[in-house]
């Protein structure tokens, strides 16, 4: 959504406003004075350029105001505005963070912290860290077998571990976790019962029980087990049964409740059969600062933001803030503290359970909020499941962390195969063992502080295969807590079925020699990816960062910038300073000051550069799984390759990877790692594929919200729609306006129903309302004027008193809309318009007004619904009308066709118009729409003796197509010119110009082949032609392409007519009054007969009663 | 006009909008404020009619954009460049009269419009809340304070949003009387969750 700056009323959302194409194409001063040609360049040709291009907008929604714009196509950045008149601005380069009203740009950040956070100390300040440390690789120790831990592997049930978990939770860690174990909650997987507790995930409750296998795969159906502990989950994705199905949810990321049913998925889930009882909903926002992620480098944004008066908002999609932290158990007191900090800050908002999936234009996100989903069948009704929330900021710190990278080596997608980091926030996160007995491989140091902090669970660690052939200083850390470090080795196959059983390992490279570990948990670590998917979204260019190894953001036209693991920097203390001074940059540029403050201390073990694997030599034969939830593997990327794909963007729609409902979290880097690997290039050539919204699934009862059912789409009523409910009206939808479309009584049909109401009205009286119409009061001395250029015929020689029927065209010559105009006063006329184009006929007033006609002193005001109007139709009209108004002398010539009295009608104020769409005598009588219901029931009072009728739409379109008036939108579907509706007479030939005019001298407008609108007449005449039907000349249909002559427009049977009939627009069809031609319904040809459009009345005789 | 015992608001919602004031404890007000005076005045705000137009009113025309001036009875609210709303109590034909004179032979659009918009008022702590459900603007005292105005867009509908004048939080919401309905009902559903239990169901078909 973009933000559009109105000069006058400031950015606003793009939706309030109105495009109106190319600016600068001004009306032609003297359009009879163009060739042909010049005018079709006019009417129909205008620039389309790559970059900045000059265009009319209007804010329809606001002010109103047309004004002009200059729009990079290329980004859609507004880059600035001008009323009308004003010159386009020389200067037309980008706004800068200076000039836009929201500063919605962002240039490259230098990493300087001249904002009020404090850097903690710390020795991690350079990436590479010490080289090539002394740390021998002890390669020598790795041979042979004998070493060969002993494993139980499978997971169902080992009571192997058992210290103080609940019964039947084998793998619960004692203490470790931050679940409630006051809170046990029971539910059900795959048909079994299961106890978890509150504060798990449905994933940690099954590792709890014993379960990693929690799926099978799509193509291949191979087991496939619990792989990560979020949103990147590939594998373990479940069909939710109870409380209401959902399908394909990741296991990770669905808080346990009590009676929660799921069962595994291979492949798509499925949505729920009967409609979602629950409550959705959608909220607006607005900050200073929106922090995306509350880990460490996020809540260290927020903090140094909290106390400056900024408006910030913290958008989190876990439970409790903390991020990474969680996972790793540092620093918990700093989270909490500043949990609470930011809880009491005024104007600051924590959103948790939140996730921003999507980054558009001028910093609008959408994130969902997802309220009540774990709390299962105790969720409240009252409160919406899931919000969206439409958040505009002004500056967006994107702290959303880095999801780990998996590697391609052999048999990498067994149950029991995990992201080490993963595994790791299993135990911290909720008290869970994911195995007993593991192999750690890595190409980085990250998955030793894994592999440490599992060791003092209590998982045993066989050994970490390192790629690296010296693994710097955490190696020395791993061997002091007993675990045996493999140095340049890596993993080159598994064995196992439900759970893995076994890792064999070799040195990087080679086969052999090997060793085998009986495990039952495999812990990898490829590498991280910064969470960078918003950036890009958000129109950010990602760069390859060679020491990570990955794409981290780099520059953004809007006001972004990355923090923290999403931004590369992977250091805890690293991460926390970025965060800090990102937050503070950014509510300094929205004019605020940021507090000092105090991060914690944080003391690390001095890195070694990571060493950069995506594809792990090993055997051939055993599938090497790149993208786990499309089964796609090493080889399928291959014969991409060999096909002669190369870009990644080709390779993913060859071989599918990516496109998983986890949008390639856990195998898009890799996909491209393998790919560049493939082709022999740098991966940072290649880069990635295309991060679109949303970051994660989100259900369409969430994006649909309460927009459904009566508030899907406004319904308008008039003042007099609950008689027409209480006289069981049926309805019709005319844009959003229920109008009465017919009123049966006694069990009548439509066809009986409207039958009665045209004889009625040709033969009594009927009355319908009418106050939908369109009423634009035009005031200004110059009103006649303007009306003169806009109408086709001549307004300003209107009397007052009088009425004037006027069609207006678009400049090409099509008609655009009719209606009648009233002249008020000298200065003032009222003119009606269709009710559908009501809006669009004002804002083309508006548009000649503002934009080509400023000089006119001229005023438009829609009074729509200032009035209510009723038509009273038929010989019997004056009667009803005379008794009503008694002031009113409504004899012929006092009150001729064409003219207009204010008088009271029943005591009511009323203007009353002798105007008739029907032929028949007839009044529009137009009062206060807060009188209307009193009007009406004493109309319907006083023609009881003459068996007044209320009538709908239907009779209305019945009773008009008889006299052959077109219906603008119906018989009419802007190709058609007034002379095509044989209206020649509604266009002036005194009027040196009009819109339109110059076209109808346009060697198209004048082609004798043009289709005119004209009467059919049915041989049968009791056949009824469906709207829409074709016309040919033949009563056999010829071979394709079969000539068309033209359609059927109006189609209805006629009280007065005895018959069946219809309008259509027929090539060439004043000249074939008389002719036969076919249409084909069905397999049938049925024979019709041109006529004239005025099927009844045609002299006119039943006008004046 | 007539008698205005025959008159007929566009809007009858009176015991839903009572009950959601009652249920949610104060926290949301809502009410009809029916058969306001409401009248468009057009002109150039640098003419003398602007200055005439004032006087005669009490009230100069408000110049800065979404603003609103208010004197006695009357509200002047800026809804364009050239365009204010006049809205008071009672007949709209004397505010008409009164503006036509003020403008004299000066070019200047009057026109009675009271009937064209209804009037609704959503006041009370959390009417900020409710009104960010449908409403994309940001109505931050600081941004929209009292003495601030906009037309704009609530749910589906164009409103014209007027923040009231005082320390508790509250708006007149002007919408369009064949909309009026709409607006209502999504009102109401969008206070359910401050009211304790549904008012309306959403999924409920039909007018």
């Amino acid at each position: 959504m973009l933000l559009i700056p109105c000069p006058w009323c400031g950015p606003r959302d793009e939706a309030e406003f109105h495009y109106g194409g190319q600016a600068h194409v001004p009306y032609p001063e003297d359009p009879a004075a163009l060739t042909d040609e010049e005018w079709a360049r006019y009417l129909f040709f205008r620039d389309n350029p790559k970059g900045p291009f000059a265009e009319r907008w209007s804010h329809a929604a606001g002010c109103r105001r047309w004004f002009n714009a200059v729009r990079d196509t290329a980004t859609n950045e507004v880059l600035t505005v001008y009323r009308p008149g004003e010159d386009r601005p020389a200067t037309t380069e980008r706004r800068r963070v200076a000039d836009g009203p929201l500063g919605v740009t962002s240039a490259p950040r230098p990493v300087t912290s001249q904002a009020g956070a404090a850097r903690p100390d710390s020795e991690e300040g350079a990436p590479p860290g010490p080289k090539r440390g002394a740390v021998g690789a002890a390669l020598g120790a790795a041979e042979g077998a004998e070493s060969l831990p002993a494993g139980t592997g499978t997971g169902a049930g080992g009571a192997e571990f058992s210290g103080g978990s609940a019964a039947g939770q084998p793998f619960r860690h004692p203490t470790r976790g931050r679940i409630r174990r006051d809170q046990p909650l029971t539910f059900t997987f795959d048909g079994i019962e299961y106890q978890g507790y509150r504060g798990d995930t449905l994933a940690s409750a099954l590792l709890a029980n014993g379960v990693i296998r929690a799926g099978t795969s799509i193509k291949l159906g191979r087991p496939r087990g619990i792989f990560s502990a979020g949103v990147e989950e590939p594998n373990a994705l479940v069909q939710i049964e109870a409380p209401f199905p959902e399908p394909m949810l990741p296991a990770t990321t669905v808080e346990l409740y009590e009676g929660l049913v799921a069962t595994s998925l291979p492949g798509q889930g499925r949505l729920a059969a009967e409609p979602d009882p629950a409550r959705y909903d959608a909220v607006h926002a607005h900050c200073d600062l929106l922090v995306v992620g509350a880990g460490p480098a996020g809540l260290a944004a927020a903090a140094a933001a909290a106390s400056s008066g900024a408006r910030v908002i913290v958008a989190d999609d876990r439970p409790e803030p903390g991020g990474s932290l969680l996972g790793t158990g540092e620093l918990l007191d700093w989270v909490a503290e500043t949990g609470q900090k930011l809880a009491a800050a005024p104007e600051v908002r924590v959103l948790r359970r939140t996730t921003v999936f999507g980054h558009y234009d001028d910093n609008h996100l959408l994130a969902v909020e997802r309220r009540t989903n774990h709390l299962g069948a105790q969720a409240p009704e009252h409160v919406s499941r899931e919000r969206v929330w439409r958040i505009r900021a002004r500056h967006v710190v994107l702290a959303t962390g880095a999801h780990e990278r998996s590697l391609a080596f052999a048999d990498n997608d067994r149950p029991g195969v995990m992201l080490a980091a993963s595994a790791r926030a299993h135990v911290n996160r909720h008290g869970v063992l994911p195995g007993r007995h593991a192999v750690v491989f890595t190409t980085n140091d990250s998955a030793y502080a894994a592999a440490v902090d599992l060791a003092e669970a209590g998982v045993e660690i066989a050994a970490i295969v390192d790629t690296r052939s010296e693994p710097g200083r955490w190696a020395d850390r791993a061997r002091a807590a007993g675990i045996e470090v493999l140095p340049g080795h890596s993993v080159i196959g598994t064995e196992g079925g439900e759970r893995l059983t076994a890792v064999t390992v070799a040195p990087y490279g080679e086969s052999a020699p090997r060793r085998e570990f009986a495990v039952d948990l495999l812990l990898v670590s490829g590498g991280w990816n910064p969470v960078a998917h918003l950036f890009s979204q958000a129109g950010g260019k990602l760069r390859y960062d060679d020491t990570l190894g990955s794409f981290v953001p780099g520059t953004c036209r809007q006001a972004v910038e990355a923090a923290g693991g999403a931004n590369g920097t992977l250091d805890l203390a690293g991460a926390l300073a970025e965060g800090a001074a990102a937050g503070a940059r950014a509510i300094e540029a929205a004019g605020y000051t940021a507090a000092e403050l105090r991060l914690p201390d944080v003391t690390a073990v001095p890195p070694s550069p990571p060493m950069h694997v995506f594809l792990v030599p090993g055997e051939a034969g055993a599938p090497r799984f790149v993208d786990l939830q499309r089964d796609v593997t090493v080889d399928d990327l291959a014969r991409a390759t060999r096909a002669g794909l190369r870009s990644v963007e080709h390779t993913k729609r060859y071989t599918t990877a990516g496109t998983a409902n986890d949008q390639g979290k856990t195998s898009g880097v890799l996909s491209s790692g393998i790919v560049a690997e493939l082709l022999g290039v740098d991966i940072s050539a290649l880069g990635t594929t295309t991060f679109r919204p949303p970051y994660t699934p989100v259900s369409f009862a969430a994006l649909a919200g309460r927009d459904r059912g009566r508030l899907l789409d406004p319904v308008r009523v008039t003042a007099l729609h609950q008689w027409h409910v209480d006289h069981g009206a049926l309805f019709e939808n005319v844009g959003q306006w229920k109008r009465p479309w017919y009123y049966p009584q006694g069990g009548e049909d439509m066809d009986a129903a409207v039958l009665r109401e045209c004889r009625a009205a040709r033969e009594g009286v009927a009355f319908m309302d009418a106050s939908t119409l369109g009423k634009i009061e035009v005031q200004g001395p110059d009103a006649g004027v303007f009306l003169d250029r806009l109408y086709t015929n001549m307004m300003s020689t209107l009397k007052v008193g009088m009425i004037r029927y006027g069609v207006m065209c678009r400049p090409d010559g099509m008609v655009f809309d009719d209606g009648t105009v009233i002249r008020l006063a000298p200065d003032r006329f009222l003119a009606t318009t269709t009710t559908g184009n009501a809006a669009a006929v004002l804002d083309w007033m508006e548009e000649w007004l503002q934009t080509e006609w400023p000089e006119l002193r001229v005023h438009c005001t829609s009074v729509t619904e200032q009035w209510a109007t009723v038509a009273l139709v038929g010989p019997r009209s004056r009667e009803v009308l005379a008794e009503l108004a008694p002031t009113l002398a409504v004899d012929n010539d006092s009150f001729p066709f064409m003219a207009w009295r204010d008088t009271t009608v029943a005591g009511i104020e009323a203007r009353v118009c002798r105007i008739s769409f029907s032929g028949e005598l007839a009044y529009e009588i137009n009062v206060s729409p807060w009188e209307a219901p009193a009007l009406w029931e004493a109309l319907y009072e006083a023609g009881r003796p003459h068996g007044i009728t209320p009538y709908g739409t239907e009779t209305m379109h019945v009773l008009r197509a008889e006299k052959g008036y077109p219906i603008v939108g119906q018989d009419t579907d802007g190709t058609v010119t007034p002379q095509d509706l044989g209206m020649s007479w509604v266009v002036s030939k005194k009027k040196p110009d009009f819109v339109g005019k110059r076209s109808f001298a346009r060697a198209d407008t004048v082609r004798p082949d043009r289709k005119h609108l004209v009467g059919l007449l049915p041989e049968d005449p009791g056949t009824l032609l469906p709207e829409g039907t074709h016309l040919v000349t033949d009563s056999v249909l010829p071979a394709p392409p079969v000539p068309m002559l033209g359609h059927v427009t109006s189609s209805y049977r006629s009280a007065a007519l005895g018959r069946t009939f219809a309008l259509a627009l027929v090539k060439g069809g004043r000249d074939r009054v008389g002719e036969r031609l076919y249409a084909p319904v069905g397999d049938r040809m049925v024979p019709v007969t041109v006529a004239g459009p005025v099927l009844y009345d045609p002299e006119g005789a039943r006008r004046d009663g | 006009m007539a008698d205005t015992t025959t008159r007929r608001s566009p809007l009858e919602h009176a015991d839903r909008f009572a009950a959601v004031t009652r249920n949610s404890r104060g926290s949301l007000r809502l009410a009809g404020l029916p058969f306001l005076a409401q009248v468009t005045l057009r002109l150039d705000p640098k003419s003398p009619a602007a200055e005439a137009v004032g006087l005669a009113l009490g009230v100069p025309l408000p110049l800065a954009p979404n603003t609103v001036n208010r004197g006695g009875e009357l509200a002047v609210l800026w809804l364009g460049p050239d365009e204010w709303l006049v809205v008071g109590a009672g007949a709209a034909a004397g505010l008409v009269e009164r503006l036509r004179s003020a403008i004299g032979d000066e070019h200047g659009a009057v026109a009675d419009v009271s009937a064209q918009r209804t009037a609704l008022l959503v006041a009370g702590a959390r009417s900020r809340d409710l009104l960010a459900r449908g409403c994309s603007l940001d109505l931050h005292p600081r941004v929209f304070g009292a003495g601030r105005c906009a037309r704009t867009t609530l749910a589906r509908a164009q409103v014209v949003l007027v923040a009231r004048d005082g320390l508790r939080p509250g708006f007149w919401v002007l919408v369009r009387s064949s909309f009026a309905g709409y607006l209502a009902d999504w009102l109401l559903d969008a206070a359910t969750e401050h009211v304790g239990r549904p008012t309306l169901q959403a999924g409920r078909s039909g007018p």
